[in-house]
């Protein structure tokens, strides 16, 4: 059903002028892995401190609020870079079985990156007990872990496109 | 024995030719390749983002650095064992690569600037440890690093496009003498 629509897409003049180039498709895709660099920085620092590891003498609070525009600016230059890439050839996506895991791995990773996630980093209730620091440090460590295999899935279904 | 006679001699190698023509071991090492960027280059980023007052003004800077030190050098090693296969599967044409030259000239120059970081500003961290925008030498260092390091992805990636390649004739005279292209004389 789908599949009419992406041969759409592919008529599309910003998809055919990439094509149409040597260099365009190379360079957008340059820009696309700067993004990784910065997005997996500012998303590692902070899953690392949840998971306890790096920065662990700082609170995660201050940690993830100092990361989050570094994050956001580096998801906003990875998505409008992205669209372009696909829309060169949404015709492979569309019968690429790693493109579709990316997908569906990015939406879950983007819903519980400013769900859960953002939750569990800005809520700093003070633990009053031993039992709950414990307790506290056992979801962070969950919550980052999950973090960082969504963010792995989509990274390295993303890579894998390439490849089909 | 010169270096392109290495590289040919390298890629008769019964494992280069292995790992070339694997189905799924060459396109493994370079996903492994391309995801220990987030771990290598984006805490570099972060340290550079630090030294710049751009990321945790209120973290003293000795204290990210020591943090982070381990994985970025984790990275690293992952990013050269890794980086070497991917040579190893393909020596010849790589290394008559105008962008795999360019990349080990980057890569030269941003060990160079952090040999530089280290054995100079960062040695009296102690006396700007907690400044947000920190000295000028500093900062240079963390401008430097964010240049080349990006100059040294996009070369990477770069690397897989045959623009310039040998066998891709007439080139200008720059790029065969750039990539040690030997190139038959005109008749």
């Amino acid at each position: 059903m789908l599949l009419p629509f992406f041969q759409w897409l592919e008529s599309l003049w910003l998809g055919q002028f990439i094509v149409s180039s040597n260099w365009l498709f190379p360079v957008i895709e340059s820009v696309h892995l700067l993004a990784l660099a910065v997005l997996g920085g500012s998303v590692l620092i902070v899953d690392m401190r949840l998971i306890g590891l790096g920065l662990r003498d700082r609170a995660v609070g201050e940690i993830a609020r100092d990361a989050r525009p570094w994050m956001k600016g580096a998801l906003v230059m990875m998505i409008a870079t992205g669209i372009p890439l696909f829309l060169s050839e949404p015709t492979k996506c569309y019968y690429s079985q790693a493109f579709w895991v990316k997908m569906w791995a990015l939406l879950f990773a983007l819903i519980y990156t400013f769900t859960i996630r953002t939750r569990v980093t800005r809520n700093q209730g003070i633990a009053h007990t031993e039992a709950m620091v414990r307790k506290t440090a056992r979801l962070q460590m969950l919550v980052g872990a999950l973090s960082i295999a969504l963010w792995f899935t989509v990274a390295a279904s993303g890579r894998w496109i390439g490849f089909s | 024995m010169s270096l392109l006679a290495f590289c040919e001699w390298l890629a008769a190698t019964n494992g280069s030719i292995a790992l070339h023509e694997s189905l799924y071991m060459y396109p493994l090492v370079e996903s492994i390749h391309v995801l220990a960027l987030c771990l290598f280059v984006g805490l570099a980023v972060i340290l550079d983002l630090r030294l710049l007052g751009k990321v945790l003004r209120g973290v003293p800077v000795s204290q990210v650095a020591d943090k982070l030190l381990p994985w970025t050098i984790s990275g690293f090693i992952v990013m050269v064992i890794t980086g070497v296969l991917l040579f190893y599967a393909i020596p010849v044409r790589t290394y008559q690569s105008v962008w795999f030259r360019a990349k080990v000239i980057f890569l030269i120059l941003a060990g160079l600037n952090v040999f530089i970081f280290h054995s100079g500003i960062y040695k009296r961290v102690t006396g700007w440890d907690m400044d947000a925008r920190t000295p000028w030498p500093a900062r240079r260092a963390a401008i430097a690093s964010l240049i080349l390091w990006g100059a040294i992805i996009v070369a990477g990636r770069f690397i897989a496009y045959n623009w310039f390649d040998c066998d891709i004739q007439p080139q200008s005279a720059f790029v065969n003498w750039f990539a040690g292209c030997v190139v038959a004389p005109l008749q």
